[in-house]
């Protein structure tokens, strides 16, 4: 019996600037429905490993399969072709134009209507597009200028953007940096209860441990470009060396060293 | 071989003043973004003052110390202009500040002759640099050697400014992150007034030293300008070593140009200029330009399609425009028709600005194209007025294909850079290439068939056409397409995140525009019965910038009313005083400051304004940097 591939297989990607290593070796699956937190200290490798997966970046040698397909050189728009939600670090929207018409264009791209040049824009996909704000809470904010939203707002706004083509896989670097506290939770719960629903599954990075515990089903830890630690968020808690990279900076010197690359 | 040599030094001097125009150009935009347009207009008030002191003061120490005084009295003018006129405008839209330092320009052309007439004024010889140098027979003046010694003297002046003075690391700063800067409590005004001063004082002293080399005249800013434009941008913006290398190297190429391949000596620093962009898009010594950060409380209104009440009244004013022939004479029809022409011209540069945020400096050569495929239709193939005016405009279909696959390739200044580049290159060809354009004769006969002769025929033509065009330009702001390519405007990375070809998208919206402006180019031969190389020259371009930043280039249809405004007022002025670009250029002055948002983006700002007071409750849309947090 054969068995379906996994979602989202990454095998052996590497990348180097230079002399400096900044991801090493990195290997790890996702499955459907599953949210995989990807953590670790400032300078760990991870914005290079997720962009080597986006697109944004090539990485020196590894793959990154979708369900099966090589995705590793392949451009952002052809990634998200293939069913790959993505939301930023700093969000990134379209400024002048107003909430609804934002995802409208997501919209508009997945159903390959870049160059209708005749039709009204502003009636397609209206009722869609409503619905993905509605399904983040900005329903009431569909005719507000982009830029006018709050930093909380835009990044909600970039969730539904995110699902505008139905994604089988969501990429979310960093999805609550800059965010009060409330908001994260709320945002990272919306996420999580989508993911489930949609059985998307979703990998994202992040910084604040209360958000990674609460909401991943699954932790990847790296430090210094080299995958450490891998599990549960109950056994990444009581791994020694995930301890040691976050409570103190000796002993993460002493088990970078004792351990080697790869753990 | 001895000749060949001279020529070289003969190009190494001429790049010395070049380098000094080039580097205040580079200095200036690093720090402030702005182009600023007047820097061949300092440059030409430095040469005509420091011509004045010369002529006053006699001996050694006149001739010098007029040099200085001159340079330095054209950098207090450069201060007064920064703090009266920039510094209003720096949060206005990009390249607002472009139409602002044009307007001075068309000020300081008039002035000029109003000061010092319109002769050519011959200045007196440099005092000790008289003579010439004998070289194997051939004569190199001495100035020319003090010339090139120069250049290198001022760039390790301003090496030593920027590397070894507080004032110089600022300016270094300002350049990387300018708000960061201000962040870290550096005076940003006082920094930019004297970044522009520098600027200003070296334009102005590359001008004083041309006297002894060339006749000061009053078109002078503008042959420096584009020169200058080019050489930054060759050497890469706020690269003053990057200014140096590329002054020399077009001084050369011009040098040389004219020896080698005298067929095609005009286009040869612009072809160099071109294949630098597309192989290197930042410039020789420049950086790739860091994303500028937006300014908070900038807030556009969302766009909208015409509700049916503005529909209507959009309809009424054509039905008025359209009953013009039963009131106005012959004169008045043609002056309509050329202003309906320019509508369309205006409208096309518009989609790409507004929609597109690709501000093209060469529009022209697509109007010109049109014009000119329209001309050899006509009178080498002979086919009828109809079938001319279809098939014309493919010639700027064509060019705006090819060349705008290049273009879209870059974005910002270069993109200006490289559309101007290749709009000088088919001036150049149609200037050089007589056979087949008839050179600056131009092509002449090219007569509409007898349905469209008379001129309100020609004016109800040409005014369908607008209006047909600019429905046309709307209705694609508002499809799919339109939205993607504001998408691509506002942020590309989005829009490569959501699947969009960005570049596709552009190109194709840069052929849009270019097959509509040579829709208006086709008319425009029939309407003068001739084409001329002019028909896609520089200041045609520029024409078209200032109509649609006129008009407002933050909203939809501005370009239709900077048009209006912008020709009409041209071509009165014309015929009611001899001070017409001073009196244009006062006026587009003040509406850069009065109404920096363009003239229909004031009158939307203030219609929003008035709708906004009325419920009180709504105050919470209109604050945005509150919102913010």
């Amino acid at each position: 019996m054969s068995v379906a591939p996994p979602l989202l297989a990454v095998e052996g990607l590497t990348k180097s600037y230079g002399g400096i290593h900044a991801v090493r070796g990195v290997s790890f699956s996702l499955r459907a429905g599953e949210i995989l937190a990807l953590i670790g200290p400032n300078g760990a490798g991870k914005s290079t490993c997720f962009d080597m997966l986006n697109g944004q970046n090539k990485p020196d040698t590894g793959h990154v399969r979708l369900l099966g397909e090589e995705t590793t050189g392949k451009k952002p728009r052809e990634i998200w072709r293939l069913g790959v939600g993505r939301t930023f670090q700093i969000t990134a929207t379209f400024a002048t134009m107003t909430v609804r018409e934002n995802v409208q264009v997501a919209l508009i791209s997945h159903g390959k209507q870049l160059f209708n040049l005749w039709g009204s824009a502003p009636n397609v996909d209206r009722g869609e597009a409503g619905r993905l704000l509605e399904l983040v809470g900005m329903g009431g904010y569909a005719d507000r200028p982009c830029g006018e939203l709050a930093y909380g707002d835009l990044k909600r706004l970039e969730l539904a953007v995110a699902l505008a083509n139905d994604p089988k896989l969501l990429l979310m670097d960093e999805p609550t940096a800059g965010m009060a506290p409330r908001e994260r939770v709320e945002l990272m719960r919306l996420t999580a209860q989508i993911a489930r629903e949609k059985s998307i599954g979703v990998l994202f990075t992040e910084h604040d441990m209360d958000v990674v515990f609460e909401h991943a089903d699954r932790i990847i830890v790296l430090n210094r470009g080299a995958l450490i630690a891998e599990g549960s968020p109950a056994e990444v808690r009581g791994n020694p060396q995930v301890q040691a990279i976050y409570l103190g900076e000796g002993l993460l010197y002493e088990a970078g060293h004792r351990e080697g690359t790869s753990a | 071989m001895a000749f060949y040599v001279v020529q070289f030094l003969t190009g190494l001097a001429s790049a010395a003043s070049l380098f000094l125009v080039a580097s205040g150009l580079s200095i200036i935009f690093g720090v402030t973004r702005i182009v600023n347009f007047a820097h061949g207009a300092f440059y030409m008030i430095g040469a005509y003052i420091a011509f004045t002191l010369t002529e006053r003061f006699s001996g050694a120490f006149g001739f010098w110390g007029g040099v200085v005084v001159a340079a330095l009295a054209v950098a207090l003018i450069g201060v007064l202009v920064e703090m009266v006129l920039l510094r209003r405008i720096y949060h206005a839209p990009e390249l607002f500040q472009l139409l602002g330092t044009f307007g001075l320009t068309l000020m300081v052309e008039d002035l000029v002759v109003l000061i010092w007439g319109p002769d050519d004024l011959v200045g007196r010889r440099a005092p000790g640099f008289k003579g010439a140098v004998d070289f194997f027979g051939q004569n190199i003046p001495s100035y020319d050697l003090f010339l090139i010694a120069l250049g290198p003297v001022v760039l390790g002046i301003l090496w030593l400014l920027f590397q070894r003075t507080r004032w110089g690391v600022l300016v270094r700063a300002a350049t990387q992150d300018r708000d960061m800067v201000a962040a870290l409590g550096v005076n940003q005004k006082w920094l930019f007034t004297s970044v522009f001063a520098v600027g200003v004082f070296l334009a102005a002293l590359g001008g004083a030293l041309q006297i002894p080399r060339d006749a000061v005249h009053h078109a002078m800013d503008l042959r420096i300008i584009v020169e200058v434009f080019v050489v930054v941008v060759i050497g890469g913006l706020g690269s003053i070593v990057g200014a140096f290398v590329a002054a020399v190297l077009v001084s050369e190429l011009n040098a040389f140009g004219i020896l080698i391949f005298p067929k095609i000596s005009i286009i040869l620093v612009f072809l160099v200029m071109a294949v630098v962009l597309i192989v290197r898009p930042w410039g020789l010594f420049g950086k790739p330009e860091a994303a500028a950060r937006k300014t908070p409380g900038l807030t556009v209104n969302p766009w909208r399609p015409l509700t049916s009440n503005e529909r209507l009244a959009a309809l009424a004013a054509l039905v008025i425009a359209a009953m013009l022939p039963l009131f106005a004479g012959n004169y008045a029809l043609t002056v309509g028709s050329e202003i309906a022409i320019f509508v369309i011209f205006a409208v096309s540069l518009h989609f790409l600005m507004s929609v597109g945020g690709l501000a093209s400096f060469g529009h022209a050569a697509y109007f010109g194209l049109g014009a000119y495929g329209v001309a050899f239709l006509a009178k080498m193939a002979g086919l009828p007025m109809i079938v001319c005016l279809l098939l014309g405009p493919l010639l700027g279909c064509m060019g705006a294909a090819v060349f705008g696959f290049f273009a879209v390739q870059l974005s910002g200044v270069y993109f200006a850079m490289l559309t101007l580049a290749f709009a000088q290159i088919v001036w150049s060809i149609a200037f050089q290439w007589v056979s087949v354009t008839g050179g600056d004769n131009g092509v002449l006969g090219v007569w509409p068939a007898s349905w469209a002769a008379s001129p309100s025929h020609f004016y109800w033509l040409a005014l369908g056409v607008a209006a047909l065009v600019t429905v046309a330009l709307r209705v694609m702001v508002f499809s799919p397409f339109g939205y993607a390519l504001r998408a691509t405007r506002d942020s590309l990375l989005r829009s490569e995140a959501v699947g969009i070809n960005a570049k596709r998208i552009q190109w194709t919206a840069f052929v849009i525009a270019g097959t509509t402006a040579g829709i208006g180019g086709a008319l425009f031969a029939y309407l003068k019965g001739s084409v001329f190389p002019d028909n896609l020259g520089i200041s045609l371009s520029v024409d078209a910038l200032v109509m649609v930043l006129l008009g407002g280039v933050e909203t939809v249809s501005g370009g239709v009313i900077g048009a209006i405004v912008y020709k009409a007022l041209n071509i009165w002025l014309v015929s009611q005083t001899d001070l017409s670009k001073l009196v244009l250029g006062g006026f587009i002055v003040l509406i850069v400051v009065v109404f920096p948002k363009g003239i229909v983006g004031m009158l939307e700002m203030l219609a929003q304004r008035h709708r906004k007071s009325s419920p009180p409750g709504s105050s919470l849309l209109a604050k945005p940097i509150e919102s913010a947090e």
